[in-house]
């Protein structure tokens, strides 16, 4: 199968849902130089630096019948428009009894360990996980950006998008073929039977990496990537954890509510799953500070290998 | 040019229409048939009437948190109204919105909304869809002196300015946020002027005054339809009741002023002139306020009537199909 990076395949979903419905419009502060050269300045707007305006104005687009894509780069330039994000976007179409649709894409970068320090790295997804009306992706492979992207464009709800910006280079293998990624279904990224882990965006990859590392202990560890949070797949991550009755989630942001805990919470509450647990399930999450800039304490408040090979196994031992 | 006498007729009956409907809605508030909060819109009926009786039903509004004089002059059914407010689920929101987020999509109702400014990048973005569209649509906004101190008021008059969108910027300046006068809490005090300085031509105008609002009104949307980009209004004008009918925030603002205004208002003044030049008699005005209050009253008895929603309704409409 051909290989492209991450950016490309996210390039490549925008491309062919434009080809494919002129009703679509993007907005962002920087010029997509591709998607201009093709579909024309009317339809991919750059806008100010206004982030509130842009999502607003998606939102009246999406209320007036058009598909909307707002850019807005960092999720740290979000908090900005959060009004829109949070009391507009997310609840008009209940507040209104479902009488419009809002298909509305809002896409922004994610994480860190690129030195931008705190006011340009943060992984905010359970922020918005809290806030009913969303719909949440947490693409990590080029494969599931490109499927994942076509689908929340033709959602008729408010997505956001979180990519992590260390994903972008990143190569993976993309079909040739037209494709979409649905909603809602995990993906058993490696298969395992000591060990579930839940690995969330860049943390995939480094979750992999230490599986690898330790099967030449004999530990089996199954990686799953939900791929969206909400909805989120609790039946393929329970189905796991019931068959090896161990949990692990790997997790770059914040500990503290966060997605993690949110899995770990859906995993104990159930009583079944809950009788098949050799052991508690374990949090790899980032530590709760603001991410510093330099190296070796980005380095350090981040999830590790070492970090989340110790915490399987820990629990595989116990 | 003179508005003719039909036009006048039925902007005086639109006018109070909603005054009717308000007063109604206040007294229902008061007696605690309706739960939640009430903004009444009682003294401002010229603006939201003279400004929609010159939009099509396919041009779109955005209204604000005191909505109900632009959702009644858009042509909103009184009945599903009163139904929401009631949290009935007969209501235009199946009572998931109440008072301040009453939507009609398909007479261009893009919904009232409880955040100050928060309608004005939504607004942008419904003029953007219009201007792709080339149907010559147009869209207002409606909004408060007090939404002009809000971010979002600066983006979206930047936004639509550089994009030539055909937006009307309809800003009800009733002198007060809550309690806060405008002539403290803006700088330079001049609205219109900060609007200018994003290159769009503005007007002020009497907003008591129905035939100003509608002459001037008439003549922005023709420009804005033209597709002469967006415009900014200011009407002037004064809310009777307090910020809203609760008597947890007490009404500040002095009682002199308050009187003063009601002396100017809308109604009256367009009453007296309808008497003055024959167009209507004391018998013709009686009779169209008899047929108000009858459509207030059904409206009410279909809101009393209507079931509430069953509690598990609310797990509903959270996102569409």
């Amino acid at each position: 199968m051909r290989k492209i990076a991450y950016a490309q395949a996210a390039l490549e979903a925008l491309q062919e849902e434009f080809r494919r419905d002129d009703r679509i419009v993007h907005m962002s502060t920087d010029i997509p130089i591709e998607l201009r050269e093709e579909f024309g300045e009317e339809r991919v707007r750059v806008t100010p630096i206004s982030e509130s305006v842009m999502v607003g104005a998606a939102i009246g687009l999406a209320g007036s019948g058009y598909r909307a894509i707002a850019d807005i780069r960092m999720a740290t330039f979000g908090f900005v428009a959060m009004d829109q994000m949070v009391n507009q976007a997310a609840k008009i179409t209940y507040m209104f009894g479902g009488q419009a649709k809002f298909p509305i894409l809002i896409r922004m970068s994610i994480g860190a360990g690129m030195s931008m320090a705190a006011q340009h790295s943060i992984s905010p997804y359970s922020m918005y996980m809290n806030i009913p009306g969303l719909k949440i992706i947490l693409p990590a492979t080029a494969y599931d950006i490109k499927g994942l992207l076509k689908s929340a464009i033709r959602d008729n709800n408010p997505v956001i998008s979180f990519e992590h910006s260390t994903l972008a280079p990143l190569i993976g293998e993309v079909p040739e073929e037209e494709y979409t990624v649905p909603f809602g279904r995990a993906d058993i990224k490696k298969e395992g039977t000591d060990v579930t882990v839940v690995a969330l965006s860049r943390m995939v990859h480094e979750a992999l990496a230490v599986a690898e590392e330790v099967a030449k202990q004999g530990i089996s560890v199954e990686v799953i990537d939900p791929r969206t949070l909400v909805p989120l797949d609790r039946e393929t991550i329970g189905n796991s954890v019931s068959k090896t009755g161990r949990l692990v989630v790997v997790d770059e942001a914040c500990q503290t509510c966060s997605a993690a805990s949110e899995i770990i919470s859906l995993i104990v509450e159930d009583d079944n799953i809950f009788r098949r647990l050799k052991a508690p399930p374990k949090r790899v999450c980032g530590l709760d500070v603001p991410i510093p800039y330099s190296p070796p304490m980005e380095r350090y408040v981040i999830p590790s290998r070492e970090r989340i090979s110790a915490a399987v196994r820990q629990v595989c031992h116990s | 040019m003179a508005i003719d006498n039909d036009t006048l007729v039925r902007l005086y009956r639109t006018m109070l229409t909603i005054r009717r409907f308000e007063q109604r809605a206040s007294k229902e508030y008061k007696k605690g048939s309706v739960p939640g909060l009430v903004h009444s819109y009682i003294g401002q009926e010229a603006v939201a009437v003279g400004v929609c009786a010159n939009l099509r039903k396919d041009d779109r509004i955005v209204s604000n948190h005191r909505g109900h004089g632009h959702l009644i002059a858009k042509g909103a059914d009184v009945r599903r109204m009163m139904a929401e407010i009631y949290g009935k689920k007969t209501g235009y929101c199946k009572g998931k919105g109440g008072s301040m987020h009453i939507a009609d999509f398909g007479i261009g109702i893009l919904g009232a909304n409880g955040i100050v400014a928060a309608g004005l990048p939504i607004a942008t973005g419904a003029a953007l869809a219009a201007h792709l569209e080339g149907k010559n649509r147009i869209t207002v906004v409606f909004f408060g002196d007090g939404a002009c101190q809000e971010g979002e008021f600066q983006e979206s008059l930047n936004l639509a300015s550089i994009w030539k969108l055909p937006i009307i910027f309809a800003c009800e300046n009733n002198m007060y946020g809550v309690n806060t006068a405008a002539t403290y809490a803006i700088a330079g005090g001049d609205i219109p002027r900060r609007a200018a300085a994003y290159d769009m031509p503005v007007k002020s105008v009497d907003g008591n005054d129905i035939e100003a609002v509608y002459e001037t009104a008439k003549e922005v949307v023709t420009e804005v339809r033209a597709g002469k980009g967006p415009y900014f209004v200011e009407f002037k004008t004064y809310r009777w009741h307090a910020h809203f009918e609760a008597d947890t925030i007490p009404d500040l603002r002095p009682v002199e002023e308050i009187e003063a205004w009601k002396k100017k208002c809308p109604i009256v003044r367009l009453e007296q002139r309808l008497l003055k030049a024959g167009i209507l008699t004391g018998q013709g005005i009686k009779k169209i306020d008899t047929q108000v209050m009858a459509m207030i009253e059904e409206a009410v008895t279909y809101a009393v009537e209507s079931p509430l929603p069953a509690p598990e309704d609310a797990l509903a409409d959270i996102y569409s199909a």
